[in-house]
């Protein structure tokens, strides 16, 4: 081989760093190996690394069913299935908490690859969200045998449940993507997302049925919260199809409006601060 | 008559032939520029930033690459030197896609396997198998691919024991083993790397020499960063000297190689050299020969004699006296100093006096272009009452061939036994 045969590759232009870019063939090839390789060396690196990650919301999980039914009682009065509601919430929530609270740091984690490699930076938060999404997937596989040992019957709205992951996927995604280049410039985030998070956590109908409220009023304002307006979808067409859909919680589709915004401007702004700042992140490390 | 040390060519391979000037380009870079914004008070929390929303806005800029262009073509092995902050590793950071350009272009033919700071970016919590994959990726080959090539890479990276640890547990050698082994095997049109031949130990040297030369004979593009102009001047069809964010030079490696130490023997002499401080004054500062008087010029094996002359300015409890011999890099060979003056009891140094500092040792460095950095210590008290870099810059000669900055004095010795 030398040079005069090889027919010789036209130049093209590079322009430095991007959050996508460099072709979707090798994003999506990028992503899925990040994501297994994250995956694997986080659950099955360590003995019990998948028990483990099970047992944190199963252990979650026993503590508060015992605290909301023999303590307050506010779940098992009014939810008809509450116990596999509060696991279904804790399960869904985990998986949001936990990806976007990786997605935080994941960047900087990165350092090494990104100060010293081209590809498309987006991969990084969104294959912390993959990672977080298989463990999801896992622990869903587990929802689903609790689901069916409390007795709730199958039902053709399940099929709808995809969709209800769907978009909690891409609103987490879109959270951790601003997180995570603001984490590059800003350490504290780390902390204010951590107290942030914890109370999303009591403002999302996990613990407490919407209806436990008994006041439209809070009801509404409890609306204004995409993820629990995305929670309390899941709860109607997976099990229990006589609870409040969402609509009906918040007064109708305009009482919707607000967090459709809302989640219409985390999508915005998660894409617009990534894209913005991708360029720059290996300057700022 | 003395051999001219500086343009005496250390026993080099012969080069493969330069591209024909027809050659397609590899590389096209038109007006490039890159500035730095350096926060004066950085702010890096949001609550500073809530607190003081307009604090931390000011910026300093520094501006690293001021307008560059040049090409090159297929199939050449080009060199870019350039002292510690010239912007050369901004402009390979540029061309490898990690940094963007505020203004020019980048245009480069196929695809570019970069090799940056000593590795090509490793995640170390993962295992040598699966970061190669991942970097394999990152440069644009197919995950298939890859787990294809992994067995060569690990192999030619000589850790085929250690292919399921993670990168953590490996050493810096290892590392750097893999991340060349990785560049190497990526099969890119075009590689850039930055400072890498100093990698591993000498089998591992020779294999990565023979894979440069390997490479260059496959007609590969090649850009090579690199402080070390004997590299330069071994395996380079040009080069490009950097300085300040701009080039000054761009031609052939023995003459960038010349302009690149006389860059680095002025850079001193640009400032002034502070050879007046508040309490001594640097009076003198030279070798002498073997007939006593002052020299620049001494020959491997000889005895360096070096003489320092220094005026106390107002009194002190003492000093020490420190040198730190250089080579032309920059690099610091060794150092060597004496106390002078120190006595509890007593201011020991008096206003006026004079301190005379000789030494002698033995030449054991090999040949180039050397400074004496020269520093004065307060005793006690600390800190630095004079600095004067560059205070002596000698030339040495002669002596054996080695790629090496000293050649020891040495008993060697080979004996074949046993058979007929």
């Amino acid at each position: 081989m030398s040079a005069q045969t090889s027919t010789p590759a036209p130049l093209r232009e590079v322009r430095g760093p991007s959050a996508l870019g460099g072709g979707s063939r090798r994003f999506f090839d990028l992503l899925w190996l990040m994501s297994v390789t994250e995956f694997k060396r986080v659950y099955f690196g360590t003995v019990l690394g998948y028990v483990w990650s099970l047992v944190r919301p199963l252990a979650l999980f026993g503590v508060l069913l015992f605290v909301f039914t023999k303590v307050f009682k506010i779940g098992s009065e009014t939810a008809e299935h509450y116990p596999v509601l509060l696991l279904t919430g804790i399960v869904m929530f985990t998986f949001f908490q936990e990806s976007t609270t990786a997605g935080v740091t994941s960047v900087v984690a990165q350092e090494g690859v990104v100060r010293k490699t081209q590809f498309p930076r987006l991969v990084i938060p969104l294959a912390t969200v993959v990672t977080g999404a298989f463990n999801f997937g896992l622990n869903l596989v587990v929802v689903l045998g609790f689901v069916l040992a409390f007795g709730v019957a199958p039902a053709w709205t399940w099929l709808l449940f995809p969709f209800v992951v769907a978009v909690l996927f891409v609103f987490t995604s879109a959270v951790s993507m601003m997180l995570s280049v603001l984490y590059v410039r800003f350490r504290d985030v780390a902390i204010i997302w951590m107290v942030f998070a914890q109370a999303l956590f009591y403002a999302t109908p996990v613990l407490y049925p919407v209806e436990a409220f008994e006041n439209e009023t809070y009801e509404h304002l409890l609306m204004i919260n995409p993820l629990a307006v995305i929670f309390e979808q899941a709860r109607v067409w997976v099990l229990e199809p006589n609870a409040p859909t969402a609509v009906e919680a918040a007064g109708g589709w305009l009482g919707l409006l607000p967090a459709a915004a809302i989640f219409a401007a985390v999508l915005a702004l998660g894409a617009l601060t990534f894209s913005r700042q991708a360029p720059r992140i290996a300057e700022d490390l | 008559m003395h051999p001219d040390p500086l343009t005496a060519s250390p026993a080099a391979p012969v080069p493969a032939p330069a591209p024909a000037a027809g050659a397609p380009l590899a590389i096209q870079v038109e007006g490039l520029r890159k500035s730095f914004r350096i926060p004066t008070n950085r702010v890096d929390s949001l609550k500073e930033r809530v607190v003081h929303p307009f604090s931390g806005r000011d910026f300093r800029d520094l501006r690293a690459l001021r307008g560059v262009s040049f090409e090159i073509r297929q199939g050449e092995f080009f060199g870019i030197v350039g002292r510690n902050g010239s912007g050369k590793s901004t402009l390979l950071k540029l061309l490898a896609s990690i940094y963007r350009a505020d203004a020019g272009t980048i245009r480069i033919a196929g695809r570019l396997a970069p090799f940056i700071e000593l590795g090509v970016g490793f995640n170390v919590d993962l295992t040598a198998r699966e970061n190669v994959v991942l970097n394999g990726v990152m440069m644009g080959l197919t995950p298939r691919e890859m787990r294809r090539r992994q067995d060569a890479i690990i192999e030619f990276a000589e850790l085929e024991e250690f292919a399921d640890l993670k990168l953590k547990n490996y050493s810096s050698g290892m590392l750097v083993r893999l991340a060349f082994a990785v560049m190497m095997e990526a099969d890119a049109d075009v590689l850039l790397i930055d400072e890498v031949l100093a990698v591993g130990d000498a089998a591992f040297q020779q294999k990565c020499a023979d894979a440069f030369h390997q490479m260059k004979a496959e007609g590969k593009t090649i850009v090579l960063v690199t402080h070390e102009m004997a590299t330069v001047e071994d395996y380079c069809h040009r080069a490009m000297l950097i300085a300040d964010g701009e080039i000054q030079h761009l031609g052939d490696p023995g003459e960038i190689g010349r302009e690149y130490l006389r860059l680095n023997f002025e850079g001193g002499g640009e400032e002034e050299r502070p050879s007046e401080g508040e309490e001594v004054r640097l009076v003198e500062a030279h070798l002498e020969g073997a007939d006593g008087r002052p020299t620049a010029n001494v020959e491997h094996g000889e005895e360096i004699r070096l003489r320092l002359e220094l005026e106390v300015k107002r009194d002190l409890p003492g000093v020490d006296v420190g040198f730190l011999v250089a080579n032309a890099d920059g690099l610091g060979v060794f150092n060597f100093g004496i106390p002078v003056g120190e006595r509890e009891e007593a201011r020991e140094l008096r206003a006026g006096q004079r301190v005379v500092v000789t030494a002698a040792l033995d030449n054991r460095l090999a040949a180039g272009r050397y400074f004496v950095h020269c520093g004065i210590n307060r005793a006690y008290e600390g800190g630095i009452a004079l600095y004067v870099p560059n205070a002596i810059d000698f030339v040495v000669f002669g002596g054996p061939q080695t790629r090496g900055v000293v050649y020891p004095e040495l008993k060697i010795d080979a004996a074949i036994e046993g058979g007929r």
